[in-house]
């Protein structure tokens, strides 16, 4: 056992260490001052980053881990800045995202009668972490750090929340740096793989004809892109992802139908209604995708892999299921499937893509399609692509295609407007080497806009695309689609001079409105690495987005194009937001 | 008293952690789902606990509740026993209001029962009972003939027979 003269802060920084810790995100206060005493005083390789509002910090954690596959650490004090993090924990839940979150607290006696700067984080956090710890003694430290990134990363991720009171960090600790985890009631692992039951899996798509492989987040989480590639050819069958597997599949691949749901491809959505087989690897079947429950792939055999229990047939019962790891289970299924007669079936889908492609107007006003199409040419769809929340987020999804897993960072299940910045600040930590675009919505934008300062700071060269319609389009885009245009509370009139902001961060920025500017200036932007660079769209202001099933409808229900002006009135969406 | 849905007994085994309570009555709740009894008590080992909860709702949605809540780090198992053949008990206690001339008949409908009479007094009697769930009903149902001061109820607690594990 290895006894130590040093306080709880500084065991904790040691622990943090050990755990491979490359980043900590954080703002300081009072409750965590002996945490932010120990960095200096505990020798070693960790980085600090000082953000400007805890939101910031988790976004930040969130971006890194999703660009990196590794967690982040986040360090805020207690009361309002551990409640400021709240909706960035919640964000990262609700993606699998592995995050440990570090909040001071009152001291140990003070807990519970209103000090100052007291809040229960433990309890307000209960329903959006995977788990949390308040901790009692100086000496559980290292056990609970090693607890929760363990917890954090393996199985189904999620975020972890420690609450360390300032007694426990400021007082002295005498236990063992390398004490043992002890969870036993936790099992991240499926059991050994049911190989039985992958047999009989590999029947059932032995037998299809029209088969569709769905490919949700779960595949990059295992990092199954690889084995799923080989699977997809070996089978011949298509694939599409939902918006968080994005990069699961190569987009550009011939048997790609890119993303499905509601505002994905019409040729992944219709081959969702006609095949007889539907394969889901790691996705949830999110009310996104799947529309109208009751009607969802009505014809077809639905297979569920996930490696969570509790999400098979929570929005879906399956014909089969198998609680697995993705990348175990389809190296295992591979081993029992050969190539299908999907001849027939690979002809109606290029027929469809040929028939119902994405595509945007390139004359007239600004289109923010237009932007997004020039930023993936240019930069060869390599780029680490972030996005905020609304219109701008599905059109980044439509038009830059990913290749490569962990290239597309969105918040899918959250839909946090205010994801973008910070997360594309993180994303830019973790992978300094890659170019990363932050597509942003001018909503969005404003939302986290502050942490343009730690992107100046460290000189980062984000590209940070400002997509400004002056709009919340995306609730813009309902209220004429299904409230007779009556706009209510979309209008972002007082926006800022977006170019100007940058420009008082110390931040190049370019202005772009002209359809005939957007190479030059893309290319402009992409070229500039010196430091961030925000480029002001001023884009069309009432587009819509389409393909869209409208929420709660039967995915045959999917409006392909633009209803023409005039139109039958559309019924208003029964389904969530 | 015939209930639209049955409640379903769960055990529960957890870890003897602060919160674990919580998070458990969270899960429940967020779906809906009413907890009408709920009993915690330390296990044979001491570092874990049994919760025995007696929850309505439909059976459907409460498989996804049961996994939900065997997810939680703190939980080690979580068992459906509703349709076992496991060993159900509860214990009730009924504070009667009985003067002298009814105190005969209320004790010969306690020592049907096998009730214990625990306090007594001049116009009361407080009635101990104990076992399967539908004979404290049966019990209840008896004594209203008296009028019921008082009444609390254990809720149930099981444990499997024999080889099978709770």
């Amino acid at each position: 056992m290895e006894k130590t003269v040093m306080d709880g802060g500084q065991a904790l920084i040691k622990c943090l260490e050990a755990e491979g810790v490359e980043y900590i995100f954080g703002y300081s206060g009072g409750s965590v001052i002996p945490i932010f005493d120990a960095m200096i005083t505990t020798p070693g390789n960790i980085k600090f980053v000082l953000v400007r509002h805890e939101q910031g910090a988790a976004h930040m954690a969130d971006g890194y881990a999703r660009a990196t596959g590794r967690p982040a650490v986040v360090l805020v004090t207690s009361g309002p800045g551990a409640t400021n993090v709240i909706t960035g924990i919640m964000t990262a839940h609700m993606d699998s995202v592995p995050m440990v979150v570090l909040t001071g607290q009152s001291v140990s006696w003070m807990i519970g009668k209103d000090a100052f700067q007291e809040a229960d984080i433990f309890g307000i956090t209960m329903p959006v972490v995977k788990h949390s710890y308040l901790l009692k003694s100086p000496n559980e430290i290292p056990r609970t750090v090693r607890e929760a990134f363990h917890i954090a990363t393996t199985g189904r991720p999620g975020p972890v929340l420690i609450d360390i009171p300032k007694d426990i960090s400021a007082g002295p600790f005498t236990g063992d740096l390398h004490a043992e985890m002890d969870i036993p009631g936790y099992r991240p692992y499926a059991e050994p793989l049911d190989t039985a039951k992958v047999k009989e899996i590999a029947e059932a798509v032995s037998k299809s004809q029209r088969p569709v492989i769905l490919a949700g987040h779960g595949v990059l989480i295992s990092g199954a892109q690889d084995v799923l590639r080989a699977l997809a050819e070996k089978l011949n069958a298509p694939v599409t992802t939902t918006l968080l597997g994005k990069g699961a599949f190569p987009e550009t691949h011939k048997l790609s139908l890119g993303w499905l749901g509601m505002h994905g491809t019409a040729y992944a959505n219709k081959a969702i209604c006609e095949c007889d087989l539907l394969l889901n690897i790691g996705s949830r079947f999110d009310d996104r995708i799947i529309g109208d429950p009751k009607f969802f792939c009505k014809e077809a055999v639905i297979i569920h892999v996930d490696i969570d229990p509790a999400e098979i047939g929570k929005m879906i019962r399956p014909q089969y299921h198998c609680i697995a790891d993705a990348k175990l289970f389809i190296e295992e299924l591979s081993k029992h499937v050969g190539k299908l007669s999907t001849g027939e079936w690979l002809k109606t889908l290029d027929g469809w893509k040929q028939k119902y492609p994405l595509k945007f107007k390139r004359q007239g006003n600004l289109k923010m399609q237009h932007v997004i199409d020039e930023f993936y040419k240019l930069s060869g769809g390599k780029a680490v692509v972030v996005t905020d929340v609304g219109q701008h987020q599905m059109w980044a999804a439509q038009f830059y295609k990913t290749d490569k897993p962990n290239n597309f960072l969105s918040s899918g299940g959250a839909g946090t407007m205010g994801f973008g910045v910070p997360a594309a600040i993180g994303a830019q930590f973790g992978r300094p080497k890659d170019t990363v675009i932050a597509f942003c919505g001018d909503g969005g934008f404003q939302m986290t806009e502050f942490e343009l300062a730690t992107a100046a700071l460290y000189k980062l060269p984000i590209k940070f695309v400002v997509l400004n319609n002056h709009y919340l389009g995306m609730v813009r885009q309902w209220q004429e689609l299904f409230y007779e245009d009556r706009t209510s509370g979309v209008d972002l009139e007082g926006n800022p001079d977006f170019v100007k902001l940058a420009d008082a961060y110390g931040i190049k920025g370019f202005n772009l409105r002209r359809p005939g500017d957007v190479k030059r200036i893309v290319k402009a932007a992409l070229a500039y690495n010196a430091g961030p660079c925000l480029i002001n769209c001023e884009v069309e202001k009432t587009d819509n987005v389409f393909p869209m099933i409208p929420a709660g409808k039967r995915i045959e229900a999917m409006i392909i194009d633009a209803p023409k002006a005039g139109s039958k009135k559309l019924e208003k969406p029964t389904g969530s937001t | 008293m015939i209930n639209a849905k049955p409640i379903h007994t769960l055990s529960v085994y957890v870890t003897n952690k602060p919160g674990v309570l919580a998070r458990i009555a969270q899960t429940f709740s967020r779906r809906g789902y009413n907890i009408e009894s709920l009993v915690v008590s330390p296990a044979s080992d001491g570092n874990f606990s049994r919760m025995t909860i007696g929850v309505s709702g439909d059976a459907d949605g409460l498989d996804q509740i049961i996994r939900q809540v065997s997810k939680l780090i703190d939980v080690l198992r979580c068992t459906d026993h509703t349709y076992d053949d496991a060993v159900v008990k509860e214990m009730g206690l009924i504070k009667i209001s009985v003067g002298a001339e009814e105190r005969g008949e209320a004790l010969q409908i306690a020592e049907h029962f096998g009730c214990k009479t625990v306090d007594l007094t001049d116009e009361s009697m407080i009635l101990q009972a104990v076992g399967d769930p539908a004979k404290i009903d049966a019990l209840v149902e008896m004594i209203e003939k008296f009028k019921i001061i008082e009444l609390v109820r254990t809720g149930k607690v099981l444990l499997a027979r024999g080889a099978e594990t709770t």
